[in-house]
């Protein structure tokens, strides 16, 4: 019983990563570039929710959705104004703009909120639901269907919107959408966009369940490949389950083994996949 | 074709070379001890970089996690000499063996699964994280706690030890910088340099010329993977205390390979030159900004003069600079 509170427990918090990881694999699906920026930019989400409950006393979950809209702005601008000279350009290149941009990210952060970590007081953070013999986190509780929300308002506006079909369009097959008149260019604007509101509501969820630091965003850069490359990059419903697995084998890994080596047990998952299945679990070959 | 005249430089080249030599060996002789320690890193950098520079520059596949190699060099050497006293040379020899092993072992996992692109940087990323928290619990090297050598006089030089100066490791590392340097210049020039370009160019037309393509491509990985290891045993013995979580860091990895593609992915002495540019920029970055007290402000400008750099300069420094002073480096 034990066993199952962990499993679900980790499903819950897996949830919160493959909303992260789902703003990487639509970036990567539709514009082809890495975002090596995507923990960074979820650490800034996380900093906005931050100063938004400490100046208002707003919970983070009610600062969502400024929070996503301002993330949202922010990818546009970036992929206008500087990542779109760059999709044509050999992998390094683009390595090497976002690596600027993520330094520059967290020099900033360091430079507004100094090198401590920080957290929002919640007055249920220690509250639980009983479910039969389960116990599940409020708080975890409220991040992962939180989420899951934002998966299915994703998933909606992928299917059911026409700029969600022409940017599906642009990932297909580029020069197509370009012949039928769509603005390529503004719609990959719209996609970093999508993306880093993405990462941003996720670093609203996030800070739920840990505490800020500009420092962490490289293990969730880290974090966020490895879940999209056991999915499959550019596969939503892969970044889904492989947030979901990574939740699991981390909080599996953390009880049974030891807490400072559940990130090897992910990282060996990965090399498991990679080794047998390349393109992901549920990637195109 | 006649071996000598292919493998000779241009004079302009060579003339430059030549400057650069001499006026390297001379250095350490005029500067002061801090210039010589920063020096010492600008040519770690600079090794490192042409070791990656194989894999990725020539060969074309793009590694993220060259700290492994770093990490497998260094604590080889250092535990075998802390735990039986064996020799740095030998120690060295054997994490060259290890990390060669361990290049060729992961290249050939991943191109013989048709891991390519993307997926194999991220795969390079994945076993070197993998690999430092495993030497985190790893007791026999100190786990995470870090592996010690025991700290010597920091006069004189013990080459036989490796134990001596900061000047004595300068000039070993210059020696280690310039062989590498020859080296690739004519590896470049051998049927697998060119064999290497090919692939880089395309791979898929290179296996229909009927170039062996995994072949060459492991044996890319598992060179610069030695290449690397023996810089990493040079790493240990100079800075003397090893550290998983710092050694073995994607910080390290991003480091080594930002230096050759500032400086020039994919030409003999981009590397060197980025190296130079880079820690240079650092050290003036650390210099100005230790007058103002705010966190983030050393590597804000970092960052910005990594993003001008690659605004203005995206194929690199050193193919500029070597257009502006006539200089054709052979044919790449």
């Amino acid at each position: 019983m034990l066993y199952l509170n962990i499993i679900v427990a980790g499903l819950l918090t897996g949830a919160v990563y493959g909303l992260m990881a789902l703003g990487l694999s639509v970036i990567f699906g539709v514009i082809r570039v890495v975002n090596f920026a995507h923990g960074e930019m979820m650490v800034v989400g996380m900093y906005a929710a931050w100063l938004i409950a400490s100046r208002t006393g707003l919970d983070p979950i009610a600062a969502l959705p400024l929070v996503t809209a301002g993330l949202f702005l922010l990818g546009y601008a970036l992929q206008r104004v500087l990542i779109n000279r760059y999709i044509a350009r050999p992998e390094h290149e683009q390595f090497l703009l976002l690596l600027a941009v993520a330094t520059i990210i967290t020099a900033s952060l360091l430079m507004g909120f100094g090198p401590d970590a920080r957290n929002v007081q919640l007055d249920y953070a220690y509250d639980s639901y009983q479910l039969g013999p389960l116990l599940l986190d409020k708080v975890r509780v409220l991040a992962a269907a939180g989420a899951v929300l934002g998966v299915a308002a994703l998933w909606a506006f992928f299917k059911l919107t026409r700029t969600g079909k022409a940017i599906r369009a642009c990932a297909d097959n580029q020069t197509g959408a370009q012949v039928v008149g769509l603005d390529v260019k503004r719609l990959y604007a719209v996609t970093f966009g999508i993306g880093a509101a993405c990462v941003g509501a996720a670093g609203c969820l996030m800070l739920l369940l840990i505490d800020v630091q500009p420092y962490i965003a490289t293990d969730y850069t880290l974090l966020a490949f490895i879940i999209v490359i056991l999915g499959g990059l550019g596969s939503m419903p892969g970044a889904l389950l492989g947030g979901l697995l990574v939740g699991v084998s981390e909080a599996l890994s953390g009880f049974v083994v030891d807490p400072s080596l559940k990130s090897a047990f992910s990282f060996a998952l990965l090399i498991l996949v990679l080794l047998v299945r390349p393109q992901g679990l549920l990637g195109r070959a | 074709m006649r071996a000598g005249a292919a493998l000779a430089l241009p004079r302009r080249a060579a003339l430059a070379l030549a400057l650069f030599v001499v006026a390297m060996l001379a250095l350490p002789l005029v500067v002061n001890s801090y210039i010589v320690s920063v020096l010492v890193v600008i040519l770690f950098a600079s090794y490192f970089g042409q070791a990656w520079n194989i894999v990725t520059g020539f060969a074309g596949q793009l590694s993220l996690g060259h700290a492994l190699y770093v990490g497998l060099g260094a604590y080889t050497a250092a535990a075998l000499f802390t735990h039986w006293g064996v020799l740095p040379w030998i120690g060295m020899l054997a994490g060259v063996v290890v990390a060669g092993a361990a290049g060729a072992l992961i290249a050939a996992l991943s191109f013989r699964f048709r891991v390519g692109g993307v997926y194999f940087a991220l795969l390079t990323i994945a076993f070197a994280e993998f690999t430092r928290i495993l030497f985190d619990h790893f007791g026999w090297v100190g786990g995470a706690s870090g592996l010690f050598l025991p700290v010597s006089s920091r006069a004189g030089a013990d080459l036989l030890h490796l134990r001596g100066s900061p000047v004595m490791f300068y000039y070993l590392l210059l020696a280690l910088t310039l062989g590498a340097l020859t080296l690739t210049h004519h590896l470049l020039r051998r049927r697998i340099g060119y064999y290497w370009q090919a692939i880089r160019e395309d791979e898929e037309a290179a296996q229909a010329l009927g170039i062996d393509v995994f072949r060459y491509k492991v044996a890319a990985m598992a060179l610069s993977a030695a290449m690397t290891s023996v810089g990493g045993a040079f790493l240990a013995f100079y800075e003397n205390n090893l550290y998983p979580d710092t050694v073995f860091a994607i910080g390290r990895s991003i480091e080594i390979i930002t230096a050759p593609i500032i400086g020039g992915l994919g030409t003999l002495f981009g590397p060197v030159l980025g190296a130079f540019v880079l820690t240079t920029l650092g050290e003036a970055m650390t210099s100005l900004s230790s007058g103002f007290e705010l966190n983030g402000l050393k590597q804000w400008c970092y960052g910005a003069a990594l993003l001008l750099i690659v605004a203005l300069q995206p194929a690199g420094v050193w193919p500029w600079l070597r257009a502006r002073l006539g200089i054709a480096e052979v044919r790449r």
